[in-house]
């Protein structure tokens, strides 16, 4: 079993080293979005200061969703995931594995760049250290609850704008807590709520997840 | 296979006489009952010492708000039951319900926002009641689209139950948020154990307009499901020679 999960996590480690271009484009289009804020609502620095965290925030959250696209439709399309749910091995550990490798390739990019787009919000130290922490804890969150969006969306019409309507409804708790871990007096408690919430994320989504896409895939 | 009432009604063919029969009776019963509710609170009951006469769009606001978290739940219920027993008539029930529940979490809304404003001098705030009753009426209308944006109606049924399913989370967050959190909104003032801290002439105006929305919920998602069966059925032996 355990050959299995690493197995997928490999090979959609390996298709995303292959296509850096898709890999890259949410990545730039976080810098970008997190660079709207100052162009759109003036560059004075206390604003910047108090509007940062929110809006890296809120970057994150859209640049993740925009990736959502990438986790199954392409393997839905050649036939791969037909495959993956014949397997004797339980799909909710192979969709586990498919959602991990997504967060490797789309959440710790996002995680890595923040201080940086920190900086350009002129945030202090402890803030950023803050940022870090809620957008380690809650881009995973992101994964795994985009990961039923777009599953149950596979293949259907309407394209990036239905799965952000099924999916930013369920996305607002975390980016409350977040968000709000940042700017809270006492980040602690922000923290383990997220803390809870990937908890339960990771015991629930991947069998959602696995239940829509055994209806996407009849 | 059992003949038993259970059995028999999970048929469409069965339910859609039975529907048509109860849809009068539940419109007479809305209409009284809501009559009756809103004659007792807008009439009989007294002005408030506190808001004044502002305050008697409780009887509206109040029962929009619970109908729309009764009817999320009867919705996850019925499209729970639809994903896991296979019977298509449930998940049409939930299809039928989406629309009555979002229009009520929009009244609620509406009406909250009405009374907010010569109250507490604001028409909306950031609280955590408001803001899931907010998510609320997404996730119905996040229901709503993904069902309409699936053409093939049984994966439209099993996508619309899961994503139903999901979102059931809320409802505990929106009735509890006002305990949770330090909100604007009022904390509540109705318990099943202990006695109401509001006079019992408005709650009783509060509860008739309660079991009349109740009704009207009813019938309106039984119409609709009558609707809703004629078009899924249409192909059906026992339309085809109605047709």
């Amino acid at each position: 079993m355990m050959r299995a999960f690493l197995g997928v996590i490999r090979r959609d480690l390996l298709l995303a080293l292959r296509n850096r271009a898709d890999v890259l484009a949410s990545v730039f289009f976080f810098i970008i979005v997190a660079a709207l804020a100052p162009l759109g609502l003036g560059p004075e620095p206390a604003m910047l200061r108090t509007i940062g965290p929110g809006m890296l925030w809120i970057a994150a959250l859209l640049a993740s969703m925009l990736a959502l696209h990438r986790l199954f439709a392409q393997d839905h399309a050649d036939g791969t995931l037909e495959q993956l749910l014949l397997s004797p091995e339980p799909a909710t550990l192979l969709v586990a594995g498919k959602i991990l490798a997504h967060w490797l390739t789309t959440g710790i990019p996002l995680v890595i760049l923040s201080p940086l787009l920190a900086l350009q919000f002129g945030l202090p130290a402890e803030q950023v250290t803050i940022l870090l922490a809620s957008l380690l804890l809650g881009t995973p969150i992101l994964s795994l609850i985009g990961a039923i969006g777009a599953a149950l969306t596979l293949g259907v019409r309407g394209g990036g704008v239905l799965i952000a309507l099924l999916v930013l409804p369920l996305y607002v708790p975390i980016l409350i807590f977040g968000a709000g871990a940042t700017v809270a007096p006492d980040p602690q408690s922000h923290l383990f709520l997220l803390g809870g919430l990937l908890a339960a994320a990771l015991a629930l989504a991947p069998w959602a997840t696995a239940a829509a896409l055994r209806i996407a895939s009849e | 296979m059992k003949n038993s009432l259970l059995y028999r009604y999970a048929s469409p063919q069965q339910f859609y006489p039975l529907a048509g029969t109860l849809i009068p009776w539940l419109s007479v019963l809305a209409v009284l009952l809501t009559a009756a509710g809103l004659y007792v609170g807008l009439v009989l009951a007294p002005t408030d010492w506190q808001q004044g006469d502002s305050y008697r769009i409780i009887y509206v606001h109040v029962p929009a708000a619970w109908m729309s978290m009764v009817i999320y739940l009867a919705m996850a219920f019925w499209a729970g039951l639809g994903l896991v027993m296979n019977t298509r008539l449930s998940s049409m029930m939930a299809s039928a319900l989406a629309p009555t529940g979002a229009m009520f979490t929009v009244l609620a809304l509406w009406t909250g926002a009405l009374w907010g404003k010569p109250t507490w001098g604001a028409w909306w705030v950031w609280d955590a009641r408001l803001t899931s009753e907010l998510i609320l009426l997404f996730l119905y209308i996040g229901f709503m689209t993904l069902q309409s944006a699936i053409t093939d109606a049984r994966r439209a049924d099993r996508a619309g139950a899961v994503l139903a399913l999901v979102g059931v989370v809320n409802i505990p967050i929106i009735y509890f948020s006002v305990k949770w959190w330090n909100t604007l909104h009022q904390g509540a003032s109705i318990s099943l154990t202990a006695a109401p801290s509001m006079a019992h002439v408005m709650l009783a105006g509060m509860l008739l307009v309660t079991l009349g929305a109740w009704a009207y919920s009813f019938a309106a998602a039984l119409a609709r499901l009558r609707c809703i069966i004629l078009e899924r059925e249409k192909r059906s032996p026992w339309l085809k020679e109605a047709a």
